[in-house]
């Protein structure tokens, strides 16, 4: 990478920083708990809008995993979330009635809580569908993770968003509170990825799964990106650049090994397709609040109108991590 | 009182305790040596802590960096201070504050009873060790190393290769003969009182000093002049990875350090609650006299560190992107793609599976849709036969196809028509079986009922693109099994060349074919090809066909399509 990219890049984090500081003042604090915050604690970001149906699970299933504190954003929910939140003891949660596009998909907010908040910590940034699974998952907490990463000295951690569906039309099954979701949406694709690698960033693009084989069989370039790197040794130098798809600086990205090895990562079983979506996608569609003008949103209209079924004969049925791994969709690395 | 332990603690205050606690329990005096970095603070709530016990003594500190002089200095203390406080003891055991005993304590004692005279330390000749990272072996102690590698990587890294330049040795003191191993020894009192009241020690130590990870050769080497009897192995399980940092043990590793039969085992994660909890506490059952057997788990970790500098085979994902040449491997496994049979044969898929057993596809990479086995719209790992998902990425659309099938053989089409088709990477593929019968694509053109403008527009088409991909297979970059035939030499003798292909695949070994697919008919083709010539047009890789056999053909009925015999 020669000087001039270099500098390029170093101007683009800088004025994603600034962007994250002048838009701090969107963001209203509603309950700030974050003096109980302690050295070494495991942070988790996130951004929601009305998903209390979802939230008890999500809390529940990091909280299980080890993280000691939650610093969420709430997009002006109206269905009783932020309430929610609040009675929690381990959530800061913040309000804002900003346009979440405007923040780039929140990723100006998130980074103005991280920079604040996250330095020197090991920060987790996920929506409230997305659940994070790593190597050993089942016996070992988050904590051991990052304990090995430190050892290591690995600053980041790539977990590739898995879309996990149910069998049958996703409205089948109504989903309810503190239920795992993937109980009902337990199915995904095994290997229909593709990747490419983005010159300027040094991150892997990788497309594919099942919203591109049923909602983009003829643009897959227009599907989805899938690589993510939800879980960093935060610096308050640090950036996302696009969700958690990239950051700056970009030896961040550099969570793949190209010499034939392969580094440890995990998984975020996405479990975005319940019966809760459509109602989702038509209101998200309605805000058009969403990446490239919602076009994905907009193929999901036009496809769950005719009552879609993602699960296909070859989909796969979750069990646990190690399938996952032998399916070759994560990779212990030199963890054992 | 047989056994001594010393235990180099830096963190983890609370497990170093209760491992200390352990020992003592069951009569081993411990002498700790705690990091100099640690602050004052924190060091006298730990003394403190530990203040109950007799038998625990804390020795003077020293700073302790990776690498560095530190943990040998404090190794020295802490050993000179065992060998004076507790007179009893025979053997003395250098141990880490994230060591846990595995054993019991007494089996530990009894066998090191057994074995009064023996020293236990890894000690070998710089020659003969391939563990060293970053290739400084024999330079450990010739070369200078005034920089931390932990803080001035770069500075580090210059001087060693400023003094390769100038050929700067250091002189080796006399008498020494340089040894590395492992930093976890166990010493009998005679070996290593010899070693800390040698009259040379200062000047040991003075080279020592200088040495690069002098606490993997100190000892090591001290222990080749004084002991009689050195069993060149630690006592203490401890794996590394291939960064050479410890591997770390977790409570699901529980069954497996049980199983183990060693007596102390690092390091452990200081939260693995149920490791610690299983292994410090009363013994149960009878006292074992078994030798340790890290067997299992040497396997366990040798295989996560070839994951991690090899990988898996044919594996693109998040975490193993390689590039170009570091594949080891393009694919999963071997496949065969076949070129103008389809064409040639009529029935060639169907009896191509029957034969091999293999998954036979029609033409993957045709432009309408991917023809999976079977006319299946998804196949393994819900891989779509969507032409434009496809085309996105021919090379993962493959590579996916081969590692989704992992353990079946996987058989395809191409023709000159699937202009998306990853040629140059199919040739470059060793795992790749090519078979081409050049020309084919001319059969269904002979056969269509198209005007024959038109034909000859496709056929001067179709030819162009063929030669495109026969240079790709022909060219000096080509790792994959290719066989060319044009087709007037194929249809000569079809027999041999199917023979071949077949037994390479590899399922009937040294069987005969006993079933030949049927050729089509190919009466009139030489007529055929002799008019896009007269059109102008050149066919020229289906090699020469005769015009007059339309004559022979003529005397005899009009024949079925026959079988090759």
């Amino acid at each position: 990478m020669g000087a001039w990219q270099s500098y390029r890049l170093r101007v683009r984090r800088r004025y994603r920083l600034a962007r994250a500081l002048r838009r701090q003042h969107e963001l209203t604090s509603i309950v700030d708990r974050t003096d109980k915050i302690k050295r070494d604690d495991l942070l988790l970001f996130s951004t929601q809008r009305n998903e209390q149906i979802r939230l008890p699970y999500f809390l529940e299933y990091y909280r299980d995993k080890g993280v000691d504190h939650f610093l969420i954003v709430d997009n002006d929910s109206d269905d009783g979330s932020m309430e929610y939140l609040v009675e929690q003891p381990d959530v800061s949660v913040w309000h804002t009635r900003h346009s979440y596009k405007k923040s780039r998909f929140g990723v100006d907010w998130m980074n103005w809580l991280q920079m604040r908040y996250g330095h020197g910590h090991w920060c987790l940034v996920v929506d409230p569908d997305e659940f994070l699974i790593y190597p050993f998952c089942d016996t070992r907490p988050i904590r051991a993770l990052t304990d090995w990463l430190d050892a290591s000295s690995i600053k980041s951690f790539s977990a590739m968003l898995l879309d996990m569906y149910p069998r049958g039309p996703i409205t089948e099954q109504p989903y309810h509170a503190g239920q795992d979701p993937l109980e009902i949406a337990c199915w995904f694709d095994a290997g229909n990825y593709t990747m490419t690698k983005n010159p300027n960033y040094g991150n892997l693009w990788i497309q594919g799964g099942p919203r591109s084989r049923v909602f983009f069989p003829d643009e897959p370039e227009l599907a989805p990106a899938l690589n993510k790197i939800p879980l960093v040794k935060w610096n308050r130098r640090y950036t996302y650049v696009s969700s958690t798809h990239m950051l700056l600086p970009r030896g961040l990205n550099q969570v793949y090994d190209e010499w034939g090895g392969e580094k440890a990562s995990g998984l975020l079983l996405h479990a975005k397709f319940l019966d809760t979506f459509t109602v989702k996608a038509e209101e998200e569609l309605r805000r058009k609040q969403h990446y490239s003008a919602s076009v994905e949103y907009m193929a999901y209209a036009e496809r769950l109108r005719d009552n879609p079924e993602l699960w296909c004969k070859w989909s796969e049925k979750y069990i646990n991590w190690r399938q996952l791994e032998i399916l070759g969709l994560m990779s212990k690395g030199n963890w054992a | 009182m047989s056994v001594g332990i010393l235990m180099l603690v830096h963190t983890a205050f609370d497990r170093a305790e209760q491992v200390a606690r352990h020992w003592t329990k069951y009569g081993c005096p411990v002498v700790i040596h705690v990091d100099a970095n640690v602050s004052q603070k924190d060091y006298k709530k730990f003394v403190k802590a530990m203040s109950d016990l007799d038998d625990v003594k804390f020795c003077a500190r020293h700073k302790c960096e990776w690498g560095a002089w530190g943990l040998v200095a404090g190794s020295q203390s802490a050993a000179e201070m065992m060998l004076d406080a507790f007179p009893a003891v025979r053997h003395v055991y250098l141990s880490s504050g994230s060591c846990l005993p595995l054993r019991p304590v007494q089996e530990l004692k009894d066998y090191l009873k057994a074995r009064p005279r023996t020293d236990f330390i890894e000690s070998a000749t710089t020659a003969d060790v391939p563990w060293t990272v970053g290739g400084l072996d024999q330079e450990r102690f010739t070369l200078h190393f005034p920089f931390s590698w932990r803080k001035n990587r770069f500075l580090f890294d210059k001087w060693v290769d400023i003094q390769r330049l100038l050929r700067i040795e250091r002189r080796i003191p006399q008498g020494i003969v340089p040894h590395m191993g492992s930093q976890w020894w166990c010493l009998s009192r005679q070996t290593l009182s010899a070693i800390l009241q040698d009259p040379d020690r200062p000047a040991f130590d003075k080279f020592f000093k200088r040495v690069w990870i002098p606490d993997e050769s100190y000892f090591q080497t001290l222990a080749r002049l004084y002991s009689t009897n050195i069993e060149s192995r630690s006592l203490t399980l401890s794996k590394f990875d291939f960064q050479g940092k410890p591997h770390i043990f977790y409570d699901d590793h529980l069954q497996l350090l049980r199983r183990s039969d060693c007596f102390v085992a690092r390091k452990i994660w200081p939260q693995a609650h149920k490791v610690y909890n299983g292994f410090l506490r009363d013994p149960e059952g009878a006292i074992k006299m078994s030798e340790p057997n890290p067997a299992k788990i040497d396997r366990i970790f040798a295989k996560a560190v070839e994951r991690r500098t090899k990988g898996r085979t044919g594996l693109y994902m998040q975490s193993r992107y390689p590039n170009e040449g570091w594949e080891n491997g393009m694919t999963f496994g071997r496949y065969s793609v076949f070129h103008g049979f389809a064409e040639l044969f009529e029935d060639f898929e169907p009896w191509l599976g029957r034969v091999t057993g293999a998954q036979v596809h029609g033409h993957i990479f045709a432009p309408e849709r991917a023809e999976f086995a079977g006319g299946q719209k998804v196949i393994n790992g819900a891989l779509s036969d969507a032409p434009n998902a496809r085309d996105y990425n021919s090379i993962a659309f493959l590579t996916n196809l081969i590692w989704n099938t992992r353990g079946e053989r996987q058989c395809f089409q191409v023709g000159p028509r699937d202009e998306g088709a990853p040629v140059w990477f199919i040739a470059k593929d060793p795992n790749a079986q090519v078979s081409v019968i050049s020309g084919a694509w001319a059969l269904p053109l002979f056969k269509s009922n198209r005007n024959f403008a038109d034909i000859r527009q496709e056929a001067a088409r179709l030819q162009k693109l063929e030669n495109e991909q026969l240079s790709a297979l022909r060219s000096p970059y080509a790792k994959s099994r290719v066989r060319i035939w044009t087709m007037a030499e194929f249809i000569e003798a079809p027999m041999e060349p199917l023979q071949t292909i077949i037994d390479e695949i590899g399922v009937n070994k040294s069987r005969r074919l006993s079933e030949v697919p049927r050729m089509t008919d190919l009466t009139g083709f030489g007529q055929f090809l002799q008019n896009l010539k007269n059109q102008g047009m050149h066919p020229y890789l289906m090699g020469d066909f005769p015009v007059s056999q339309v004559d022979g053909d003529q005397k005899k009925p009009p024949r079925k399509p026959y079988l090759v015999q």
